[in-house]
């Protein structure tokens, strides 16, 4: 079994090692244009310099800190309000038909389809960012909380009441942590599209974040730097959904055995 | 001044003048609207004494799972009457425990939290909780399984917490569908044996489902066959064998078991 998985990962690795020497292979004897494909080593060296001097008055930090910033408030704010409302209107048919139809009338929407109306209503600062990223995270972890409430077995509440608990307990000792799977679920897929968000939330009038270096790059046709940005970005992800995964670990150890 | 002389007179036994603590009247459920109605259970009137462990047999579909349910509280007959200890049903409720065919643990919480749950609803200290829960785990078995985690388990160790669990806020009733049904014949075996030591260490009034006759025949001391279409009772009897099956004899070398089987296939088969 072991042995498998470690062959397993052996192929993913020596898939990458293949990708990264034609990579270099194309650059070095130049069958691509450095303008759109700059070498390995060119976009070490843009990672290089923007850690020493910053891109455009900030430092490689910042923009990361600024990017990190918008997605945090606005996911915070999100896990506050679509949590809870999810997890009543997956209890209760009435409220839950209050809010559904407005849900299902955005989501499926492209996000930049309504981010030129919160521009206009929230401004060109961060507001408008933040609220942009909270719809995208909002949707999915609705979702999740309220579909959560209604996966619970039947016999599961049954055997509460049965215990004796009360209609309280019975929220906070039984309903709740049996969502607590689904809800991570929920969260590690509202991170994964608000972050795909951020890009296009720093499209409009931002100075700063990881989106907007990218964005701004490429309009000097700098490759390096674009792809620089791609790869901080990607680790970023993966680092916040490993975050995300261990603390579900220690929370949900039972997930996927029940 | 003569004084009658009154003779009392000491019976041997005592009358058993006690009222049945489940009294189910005239019973009957159906699902869907009035034109399309499925009649599930029909006239059934059964009196479960205290301490009594009922097993109650039948087909597939024979209702014994709906006539459980109404028993718990968790659905509500169509008509008749459900009285418990002699005052009208009122939901599924700490005197009355349940076990199903799957453990249904509550997956985040410990074996000990898991059985010590019903107490801790109760607002029963914690010192206390810890030593009732210790008391059942030595009942059924699980001494060292206290900190795993339900998915941590075997299925039949599962049952033996979902059986603790029930058994801990102390319920005058206990409730099982076809707990054993699930588990392999040694692990079903070695279990019985333990509820039925559980049962005549407690007196518990027990109502068991089963559709294995064997289990029927080694653990009640009452058996009902409910039959289909709509179900209804169609045998109620004393389990002749009670007495003789005690310190684990297999209940098939006991004389009469296999005219006792005979004839519960017989009613069975109806």
């Amino acid at each position: 079994m072991t042995e498998r998985k470690y062959s397993i990962k052996l192929i993913s690795f020596i898939s990458m090692i293949t990708v990264f020497i034609v990579w270099t292979m194309v650059t070095h004897f130049g069958w691509v244009s450095p303008l759109f494909m700059p070498s390995p080593a060119a976009v070490w060296s843009a990672f290089v310099d923007v850690i020493q001097n910053g891109y455009k008055g900030n430092s490689l930090f910042s923009h990361i800190f600024d990017s990190l910033y918008r997605l945090a408030i606005a996911f915070i704010l999100a896990l506050v309000t679509a949590i809870p409302l999810g997890l009543v209107s997956g209890s209760i048919k009435w409220i839950r038909a209050i809010f559904e139809p407005f849900i299902e009338f955005y989501r499926p929407l492209p996000p930049l389809a309504y981010y030129t109306l919160l521009v206009l209503w929230l401004g060109i600062e961060d507001g408008s960012k933040i609220a942009l990223l909270y719809l995208a995270a909002f949707a999915p972890l609705y979702i999740a909380a309220m579909s959560s409430v209604q996966k619970i077995p039947q016999d599961r509440i049954r055997v509460g009441y049965s215990l004796g608990a009360s209609k309280w307990h019975l929220f906070s000792e039984i309903i709740l942590p049996s969502t607590l799977p689904d809800l991570f679920t929920g969260i590690r897929t509202a991170i994964g599209f608000t972050y795909t968000t951020l890009v296009a939330a720093e499209m409009v009038a931002a100075t700063t974040g990881l989106g907007w270096m990218v964005l701004d790059a490429s309009k000097f046709l700098r490759s390096d730097y674009v792809i620089m940005g791609i790869f901080i970005m990607a680790i970023l992800a993966m680092l916040l959904d490993l975050v995300v995964r261990s603390i579900e670990k220690k929370l949900v150890p039972w997930k996927g055995k029940e | 001044m003569v004084i009658a002389q009154v003779e009392y007179v000491v019976p041997d036994k005592e009358p058993i003048v006690e009222k049945p603590l489940i009294q189910l009247r005239d019973i009957e459920l159906s699902y869907g609207s009035r034109k399309s109605a499925k009649t599930v259970l029909n006239h059934i009137d059964l009196d479960i004494q205290e301490g009594e462990f009922v097993c109650v047999l039948g087909p597939s579909g024979c209702g014994k799972t709906s006539l459980l349910k109404l028993i718990a509280g968790y659905e509500q007959q169509s008509a008749g009457q459900i009285l418990i200890d002699e005052q009208p049903h009122r939901g599924p409720g700490p005197n009355i425990g349940v076990v199903f065919q799957h453990a249904n643990l509550f997956p985040w919480l410990t074996v000990e939290k898991n059985i010590s749950f019903g107490l801790k609803m109760k607002k029963t200290p914690k010192a206390e909780r810890q030593k009732i829960a210790q008391h059942f785990m030595k009942i059924v078995n699980l001494k060292d399984a206290a900190p795993l985690l339900p998915h941590e388990l075997s299925g039949g160790m599962k049952q033996r917490v979902a059986i603790a669990r029930a058994l801990a806020p102390n319920p005058q009733i206990i409730l099982m569908d076809e707990p054993f049904g699930a588990l392999d014949s040694i692990t079903r075996q070695s279990l019985q044996q333990e509820l039925r030591n559980i049962w005549q260490q407690t007196n518990k009034t027990i109502f068991f489902i089963t559709h294995d006759v064997d289990e029927a025949i080694t653990l009640a001391s009452r058996i009902i066959i409910l039959n289909d279409k709509p179900g209804r009772v169609m045998l109620d009897e004393k389990n002749p064998l009670i007495s003789k099956l005690q310190h684990g004899i297999d209940c098939r070398e006991l004389t009469g078991y296999q005219s006792l089987r005979q004839k519960l296939m017989r009613h069975l088969e109806k």
